[in-house]
């Protein structure tokens, strides 16, 4: 079999101040010349002559990879591995620092569903504006226009606004479109994270059938390893930006959450794989409650401030997995509009879950703390911080759960004596 | 030849991105379509956004002569080489306001389409070219007053005015293109270029024979040629309303202008594109 994809040395490099993501204002540029103008001239000169180091990150280093005409391949890693910078190297959205990829065919990718929806323009329009944006040209978006809209399922909304539309319309107009491409290779990101159950078996379902089509090349990154596994022969795990394995979906799966189960060990505050500025950082996430007695948990959670001030009105939250990656809450103080503030120095919130009914399993938690303002600066996330197994749990207490699967649990007596 | 399928194949290789080649006007090309669908949807929301839609593109400019005639020409009592002031600064704020709202659109066309910028690939020079080409559409349909004002004057223009026209129309596309790309790159850059920008433009308004004759500055006009809009505008004039001969040597020292300043627009661009979906 010929090669889809041709993958030589390469690299990707980020400067640490555009990762964080903080601007350089022109002001700030113009007020540093005139007040120091000597200082800024050498610095200046300084960075010509390569004597200043600047803060380097490698997203992406030594990568080489040969993918042949008609795999599926799946791309997994914990966050920050690099998984997305690839894909956005494949679909030609940045450069790459070195290195070369040489690819066979007609790409497209699919990083996230409805870009360059606008609110304001209708179903139709969109369908037209989104389709010529991931690459179709018009006298192909006519053509499959009637499979789009069936596909979708908004027909009778075609002419409204979508801004009007439910979140769940709009992901599935958005999705209806992306799945209408007919490329030799399909790039997909995280995509079906968004929507529910029913929109995720129905799209996971057409990528299953396209992926069926001869010869059709497709990377698929994604945190849900199921959909990995219903989908791909063969996987490949990213870590810090070096390919760590490649081998079958299976293999590379176990590998993975068994270095996971691994890293989750190390203790919070050493844990290098995380997100955020770095402001506050969590140091310790303790269980106080291990016996979940009354199915009431209680976590605490130590914070280190790094900076001078405090932060008033911080959002946090608490995810919980389970080991097939798969989302199954999340713990926010935002949706009880309940205030969090971070003090200077070290400090905890403490978080008490009451009703806490997971069947039993092994789950893990992930910590996630924001400043909740316009432009929101996300402080700290990690992933999988504590992993916790329930021996007795679910809703009942009794460790059993209903014969058939329920969505909805209820409280419930049965009693044959009183009605 | 039923039965055969067409087998295409088009490799494409992927290396570290080096400077401007012929191949990016090619992909241009290739890509017209997408030109063509972001023009459609700037022009789409504009008109539905604003609840006069259509008619704020005539609204605008009419307003503008409106308010500029009174102070300008009635209470100050401007010059306007013998014609009625406000044709005289309409014909003006024609050229005017296509040149300031190309330039700001384009801009901010990196900055406003991030979303689009860093999810999808597309050569990003389609994103400032179909700004200005918006922007025509609201030119056209400002153009209509002004046709109805020379019959109101009774003024007949100069034939020539619609051979002159596209020319017109294409150094200001250009001046508008090659500065927009340059404060589009920096804008990219320097977040707060933006707020600054609108200030600059209304101060551009000034050096800009709008609402006074260029033979107002005596001998010091040729400070005006240097702006680009100047060749424009005094030509438009001169066509429209016969005060004066077309200033042909002026206008070609404007296109050559123009021309170096989209080089420079395009150098800057291509040399920051690179970054735009890291720093965006």
């Amino acid at each position: 079999m010929t090669n889809s994809i041709e993958i030589k040395n390469i690299g990707k490099k980020y400067d640490i101040t555009h990762q964080r993501g903080s601007y350089v204002s022109l002001r700030d540029v113009i007020t540093n010349i005139l007040k120091n103008p000597f200082k800024h001239a050498k610095h200046k000169v300084k960075k010509v002559l390569g004597k200043i180091e600047k803060e380097e990150f490698w997203a992406l280093k030594d990568i080489n990879l040969t993918i042949k005409k008609g795999e599926i391949i799946g791309i997994i890693g914990a966050n920050g591995a690099g998984k997305s910078t690839l894909l956005k190297l494949l679909s030609k959205i940045t450069p790459p620092t070195t290195g070369e990829i040489k690819i066979d065919g007609k790409v497209a990718s699919l990083l996230e569903v409805g870009t360059g929806f606008h609110p304001e323009l209708t179903g139709r329009e969109n369908i037209f504006l989104n389709g010529a944006i991931l690459g179709m040209t018009k006298k192909e978006i006519v053509e499959r226009f009637d499979n789009i809209v069936e596909f979708s399922g908004v027909k009778q909304f075609l002419d409204t606004p979508v801004k009007r539309y439910s979140s769940g319309m709009y992901v599935r107009l958005a999705f209806a479109v992306a799945a209408h491409m007919e490329p030799d290779i399909l790039v997909v990101d995280e995509v079906l994270a968004v929507g529910d159950a029913e929109f995720q078996k129905k799209s996971l379902g057409k990528l299953d059938e396209v992926s069926k089509t001869e010869g059709r090349t497709i990377l698929f990154v994604s945190h849900n390893m199921v959909a990995i596994q219903k989908l791909c022969k063969k996987t490949i795990l990213l870590e810090e930006g070096k390919i760590k394995m490649v081998g079958e979906t299976k293999e590379v799966i176990d590998f993975y959450f068994h270095r996971q189960g691994e890293t989750s060990k190390l203790p919070l505050e050493e844990r290098k794989d995380r997100k955020g500025s770095g402001n506050v950082r969590f140091t310790k996430c303790e269980l106080l409650t291990p016996s979940l007695e009354n199915r009431v948990l209680k976590l605490k959670l130590s914070y280190k401030n790094k900076t001078e001030n405090t932060y008033n009105n911080i959002k946090i939250s608490v995810d919980i997995k389970n080991t097939n990656g798969e989302h199954l809450a999340n713990i926010t103080n935002n949706v009880l509009d309940q205030k969090i503030n971070i003090q200077k120095g070290v400090g905890s919130i403490f978080l008490k879950i009451i009703n806490f009914n997971l069947e039993s399993g092994e789950y893990t938690f992930s910590l996630f703390m924001a400043t909740d303002k316009m432009n929101s600066e996300i402080l700290d996330s990690v992933e999988d911080v504590l992993m916790f197994n329930i021996d007795n749990g679910g809703f009942y207490n009794t460790g059993k759960l209903p014969p058939i699967r329920s969505k909805v649990f209820f409280d419930f007596i049965f009693n044959n004596n009183k009605n | 030849m039923s039965g055969i399928k067409k087998i295409m194949s088009k490799t494409t290789i992927i290396k570290p991105k080096k400077t401007f080649s012929f191949e990016d006007i090619k992909e241009i090309w290739q890509y017209k379509e997408l030109a063509y669908f972001f023009a459609w949807r700037d022009t789409k929301v504009r008109y539905k956004q604003t609840f006069i839609g259509i008619a704020w593109a005539v609204f605008q400019p009419f307003v503008a002569m409106v308010v500029f005639s009174i102070f300008f020409g009635t209470l100050a009592k401007m010059p306007s080489d013998g014609v009625p002031y406000p044709i005289f600064v309409y014909s003006g704020l024609l050229f005017w306001q296509f040149f300031s709202s190309a330039l700001s659109e384009t801009s901010n066309s990196l900055v406003g389409n991030a979303g689009i910028i860093t999810k999808v690939y597309f050569p990003r020079l389609i994103l400032p070219i179909s700004g200005v080409v918006t922007k025509f559409v609201d030119f056209g349909i400002a153009s209509l007053i002004l046709v109805g004002l020379m019959f109101y004057y009774n003024i007949t223009p100069n034939p020539i005015i619609l051979l002159i026209l596209p020319l017109l129309l294409l150094i200001t596309f250009i001046a508008a293109m090659g500065g927009g790309l340059f404060l589009a790159s920096i804008n990219v850059k320097y977040r707060d270029v933006r707020y600054v920008l609108p200030y600059f433009i209304q101060m551009l308004l000034f050096v800009t024979p709008v609402i006074y004759p260029a033979s107002i500055a005596g001998k010091w006009s040729f400070l005006l040629a240097l702006n680009p809009m100047t060749g424009v505008i005094k030509a438009s004039r001169a066509a429209l309303f016969g005060t004066e001969p077309i200033n042909w040597e002026l206008l070609g020292i404007s296109l050559i202008a123009v021309l170096i300043l989209l080089v420079i627009g395009i150098i800057f661009f291509k040399r920051t594109e690179r970054y735009f979906a890291d720093i965006i």
